[in-house]
């Protein structure tokens, strides 16, 4: 199986989510020889021998001024141009906000069959199967792709292993990018996040605040306790209705969902569509005062106790451990 | 100027799912539906458009059982204009693109200005059809959309991505956009508006009517679902409780270090 992956970059910076989905696409192609990478950017031709490194054959550079910011119309052509010379019978991408927006055009373009978001992937016999979070997670769809035509799927973040592989050389394929811009969609501007800190959607260590944290003055307990540890902090849905916190915190079946390794939720009830979007989270730790929280049903390890007491005693924890 | 909003119906976000005994499907007995809450945005969008110029047309369409007309006449009663539900019976499992193709071709022969939905539905969370169906379309699209102010021809749309980043792009009419949840505040039906939405224009038809037979999408859909399990059970965890929260704390911390590994 041939398979072509597209490489998630940010300001030339290579997502570590690229490194999962050449991984698994060595996996599914079965030798480098069928594995393909296609970068698309300003200057990022640089990169081309890093991604060999980790098992792709060949790497379609689309290397172009007009490409420097992400924008969908161009990006679809860049990574279209690569699929027309290299003839995949699978894509695979991240499903982050670049990925999820870029592969749907590449679906309609090329009569794909497409899966969004999976947590895994294999081939047997004349079909792909895949396991697919749904509904933010409360159920799982096992979905199967016929296989035969071009099939298309991104991945969740921080699922899929990632492992270096092959010989760390690749030829390099240049993609002529003049001319992909298109007239009817430009990006103006990039505006930088406020946070340095990674999104909840890539974070391996989240600390949450629910409602009862209070105000929005009171998240600071929250947020030290994520600085002494490098977590992004999210909230519930209640905390962000409240005003306590921002949308973009807010983790849940309306808001994100997450996968980190260490999710801490500080007076967190558990509403059903709040652990729909962080159930999967490798180790959950609750704090809440009422032991008959739904949250403990899923707490690897919980604390009964006020989060006003208990969270910045585990902040200081944190911190002697952190030396 | 015309505006078409994209709905669906799915399962309020507090239900809970359950999976039939085949596992093939879900027992929806006890269900409560709704517009899927990113579409609301999508329709409050359009009619924001419609109370600064009382000429713009509001058509809310879905794609679903005959069921949503419910949800059809909630848009309605917000202020809508007229809906068209096209039924999904004999394709109920159609798979997305050819329900993005069959979209495609509503909006073709409905010919708005500008197209609105969610980011995505709340029930098989893929966030695909609005950029599928903007590719069939040949449309430009932006996902995940914050902010909108129509400029005449173009529109300037915010989109919010990864890190609180945000991309500014300057887009050409038509196009789709996929409404996030900071966008606005959807409004509530008021009481007239309840009662004018049962005498507004809301037509039933086939994908049939739109050149897309039920059979033949059924027989182009090639991603299926299988079947469906709940997500692994976790077993019991350890919870401290009744001693010394510095003591309980203590005890957690050490857990996540040397139990875990996780600090």
């Amino acid at each position: 199986m041939k398979v072509l992956v597209y490489i998630d970059q940010r300001e030339g910076k290579i997502k570590s989510i690229a490194w999962e989905a050449l991984t698994l696409a060595h996996t599914m192609a079965g030798s480098s020889a069928q594995v393909a990478a296609v970068l698309v950017g300003d200057a990022v031709g640089g990169s081309a021998g890093e991604i060999a490194g980790w098992g792709a054959d060949a790497v379609f550079v689309a290397d172009h001024a007009s490409l420097k910011n992400f924008n969908v119309m161009s990006y679809a052509k860049a990574v279209g141009s690569a699929v027309d010379t290299f003839k995949p019978d699978l894509i695979i991408a991240g499903a982050t906000p670049m990925g999820r927006e870029l592969l749907p055009r590449l679906v309609a373009r090329f009569s794909a069959g497409i899966l969004t978001d999976v947590t895994s992937l294999k081939a047997s016999g004349d079909k792909l199967s895949a396991t697919k979070p749904m509904y933010s997670g409360k159920c799982i769809g096992n979905m199967e792709m016929k296989k035969g035509k071009l099939n298309i799927v991104s991945i969740r973040p921080n699922v899929f292993a990632a492992k270096k592989c092959g010989e760390g050389s690749a030829s390099v394929q240049s993609i002529a990018a003049d001319g992909f811009a298109d007239e009817r969609l430009k990006t103006v501007e990039i505006r930088k996040g406020k946070s340095e800190r990674p999104d909840l959607t890539e974070a391996s260590v989240i600390v949450s605040g629910g409602r009862s944290v209070g105000s929005a003055d009171n998240f600071k307990i929250i947020f030290e306790c994520a600085d002494a540890i490098g977590a992004t902090v999210g909230a519930s849905r209640a905390a962000v209705d409240a005003g306590y916190a921002t949308h973009d915190m807010q983790v849940g079946q309306t808001g994100k969902t997450v996968n980190p390794n260490l999710y801490i939720a500080c007076g967190i009830s558990g509403a059903i569509q709040h652990m729909a979007g962080m159930r999967s989270s490798k180790v959950i730790v609750a704090i809440n005062t009422d032991p008959e929280a739904p949250i403990f049903t899923i707490a690897d390890y919980g604390i009964v106790a006020d989060l006003f007491e208990a969270v910045p005693k585990l902040t200081e924890e944190f911190k002697k451990m952190m030396g | 100027m015309k505006i078409l909003v994209l709905l669906k119906e799915t399962p309020d976000t507090e239900t809970k799912i359950k999976i039939s005994g085949d596992k093939m499907s879900f027992d929806e007995t006890g269900y409560k539906y709704i517009i899927s809450p990113y579409d609301e945005y999508a329709i409050e969008e359009a009619l924001k458009l419609k109370d600064k110029d009382a000429g713009t047309e509001v058509v809310v369409c879905t794609f679903g059982p005959e069921t949503a007309k419910e949800r059809m006449i909630k848009a309605l009663a917000m202020g809508a204009d007229r809906g068209i539900l096209v039924s999904n019976k004999g394709c109920e499992r159609a798979d997305s693109v050819a329900v993005a193709k069959l979209l495609a071709a509503v909006i073709k022969a409905e010919n708005p200005d500008l197209v609105f939905g969610g980011k995505q539905a709340i029930d098989k969370d893929d966030s695909q059809t609005i950029s599928m169906t903007a590719e069939f379309l040949d449309w430009p699209h932006i996902n995940v959309a914050t902010k909108f102010t129509l400029e005449g021809k173009r529109a300037l749309v915010e989109r919010s991505v990864e890190g609180g980043q945000v991309e500014v792009y300057d887009v050409a009419l038509p196009f789709i956009l996929g409404a996030d949840k900071t966008i606005n505040s959807p409004r509530y039906a008021s009481l007239p508006g309840i009662m004018k939405a049962k005498k507004k224009p809301l037509d039933i038809k086939s994908p049939s009517d739109f050149g897309h037979a039920p059979d033949t999408m059924m027989a182009n859909s090639t991603v299926t679902a299988a079947s469906f399990d709940y997500p692994p059970a976790k077993p019991p965890g350890k919870i401290f409780k009744g001693e010394d929260v510095a003591v309980m704390v203590g005890k957690v911390a050490k857990l996540l270090r040397d139990e875990a590994k996780v600090i």
